[in-house]
């Protein structure tokens, strides 16, 4: 009798050794969103075990937790599904960041635009239709669509038409004219909604164009050419081309060494000196200007110094100071006037 | 191989300057003969008239090295200086030091002590040594 209930205890022990209980306990209890499948620990770790036997501890921490969470799982309902118990998750409660960033909202063309502000709505249009001739559900277009005018074998001619004009190869042109009509337009869109400048090629249509778009135009014009424009002939006292892209030219690698060295030493100087340049001609230009002025000033004239006095502020010292002092003068002149 | 461009040119005197400042005019204005800057594979070099006469002969890609390496431009157009160019800067070099504390008795220090960094020039020493302490 002992025996026997010795060898009970004995292989119950052994069971329990090799599958470990399904209880487990925690001090603090274990956050499980069955929804995800997941399950947050919030128990501190064991530092003393966790520093002995690392591998073990943690193994044996998970194990608990997964444990815990299928434990929880089980709780759920159950049903069977061809020989398979599958539980019924719930909604899932822990909210998990986006992987991706937020969709960006797409550009409006401007035919959505047009659309939105007349209140025009998107109707859903099935994808068959009821074609009358073939007697039969087709597609609406694409292949083997209903009511496709290229596969008509007979077309009549309307009567204002030319009747020997070729209305086979109109109908396909127009198909080609709109096909272009809604590239371009597509490319519109895309260039309305691009920040910033979108090149164009040759002449583009501007609202204002000026002198220098025509220049540019009839250069790109001249270069058009099988030769790039090698023979392109020029028009007589034609003065070159302004605002044409520039050819990378670099100086000779054995020139002139004495004139390499003045280039250098040209530059040190100006980094050196870090002085402001004079430009000569607009500094004797608005030196003219001032002089003028005041003599237009002396005489009585109209007084329209101010206005200039700031269209020049980026002067040289030396001129605006002359110019401060002019505006002094014209200050003074002013407050003479409503006494006369 | 080429000359340097305006631009180039500005990038590379400005950075030399900040080293030997005026000094640079030595480096192009030379006495023993013409030196000249050469660009190549991106690499500025110093060198001779002759030589670079010389390394003319030989193909850029197969040129490794010629006169003497000051830097090179980064893909964005800024000038580096190479360790290379110590040769020439030393000399004309400013002589700028800078002293302080180590880091780690800067931090030893109570929270009371103020903690200077000094910039002085190589003859400062010679100049102030009565009154320095």
């Amino acid at each position: 009798m002992d025996s026997l209930v010795q060898s009970v205890l004995k292989s119950s022990a052994e069971k329990e050794s090799k599958y470990k209980t399904t209880e487990v306990v925690k001090d603090i209890e274990v956050d499980i969103d069955e929804g995800h499948l997941l399950a947050v620990d919030p128990n501190p770790l064991d530092i003393k075990l966790l520093r002995s036997e690392r591998d073990s501890y943690l193994k044996a921490l998970a194990r608990n937790d997964t444990q815990l969470l299928i434990n929880k799982i089980w709780e759920l309902p159950v049903e069977r599904v061809e020989d398979v118990i599958v539980a019924k998750l719930p909604e899932p409660r822990t909210v998990v960041p986006r992987e991706k960033p937020l969709p960006k909202e797409k550009p409006m063309t401007k035919w959505t635009q047009y659309a939105r502000e007349k209140g025009i709505n998107k109707r859903k249009k099935g994808r068959m239709v009821w074609d009358e001739t073939a007697k039969e559900w087709k597609p609406r277009w694409g292949y083997k669509r209903a009511g496709d005018d290229t596969k008509d074998w007979l077309i009549e001619v309307p009567d204002t038409a030319d009747p020997y004009e070729d209305q086979f190869a109109k109908r396909i042109k127009a198909k080609k004219e709109r096909v272009a009509k809604n590239e371009l337009q597509r490319l519109r869109n895309i260039a309305r909604n691009m920040k910033g400048k979108v090149p164009g090629v040759g002449l583009t249509p501007t609202d204002t164009p000026d002198k220098d778009d025509v220049s540019r135009a009839l250069h790109l014009a001249r270069k058009s050419t099988a030769s790039l424009g090698k023979f392109t002939q020029e028009l007589p006292k034609e003065k070159p081309a302004k605002h044409v892209g520039k050819k990378r030219k670099f100086e000779p690698m054995i020139g002139n060494f004495n004139e390499e060295k003045k280039r250098a030493l040209d530059i040190l100087n100006k980094i050196t000196n870090k002085q402001p340049t004079l430009n000569i001609t607009q500094a004797t230009n608005q030196e003219i200007y001032t002089e003028e002025d005041q003599k237009r000033i002396g005489k009585g004239g109209r007084n329209h110094l101010e206005g200039k006095a700031e269209a020049n502020k980026t002067g040289t010292g030396r001129a605006s100071q002359k110019e401060k002092a002019g505006v002094e003068k014209a200050m003074v002149k002013r407050d003479e006037h409503p006494s006369s | 191989m080429r000359p340097l461009t305006d631009e180039e040119t500005v990038a590379v005197f400005e950075k030399l300057s900040k080293y030997i400042g005026e000094n640079i005019r030595l480096l192009i204005d030379r006495p023993d003969g013409i030196y000249c800057f050469r660009l190549n594979n991106e690499r500025v070099y110093y060198c001779s008239e002759e030589l670079m006469k010389r390394a003319a002969n030989i193909s850029r890609d197969n040129l490794v090295n010629l006169g003497t390496c000051f830097g090179k431009f980064t893909k964005t157009r800024k000038f580096r200086l190479h360790i290379t160019a110590l040769d020439f800067l030393a000399p004309y070099a400013k002589g700028f030091g800078v002293t302080a504390k180590s880091t780690t008795d800067c931090r030893r220090v109570d929270p009371m002590t103020i903690v200077c960094f000094h910039q002085a020039d190589i003859g400062e020493y010679v100049r102030n040594e009565e009154t320095l302490t």
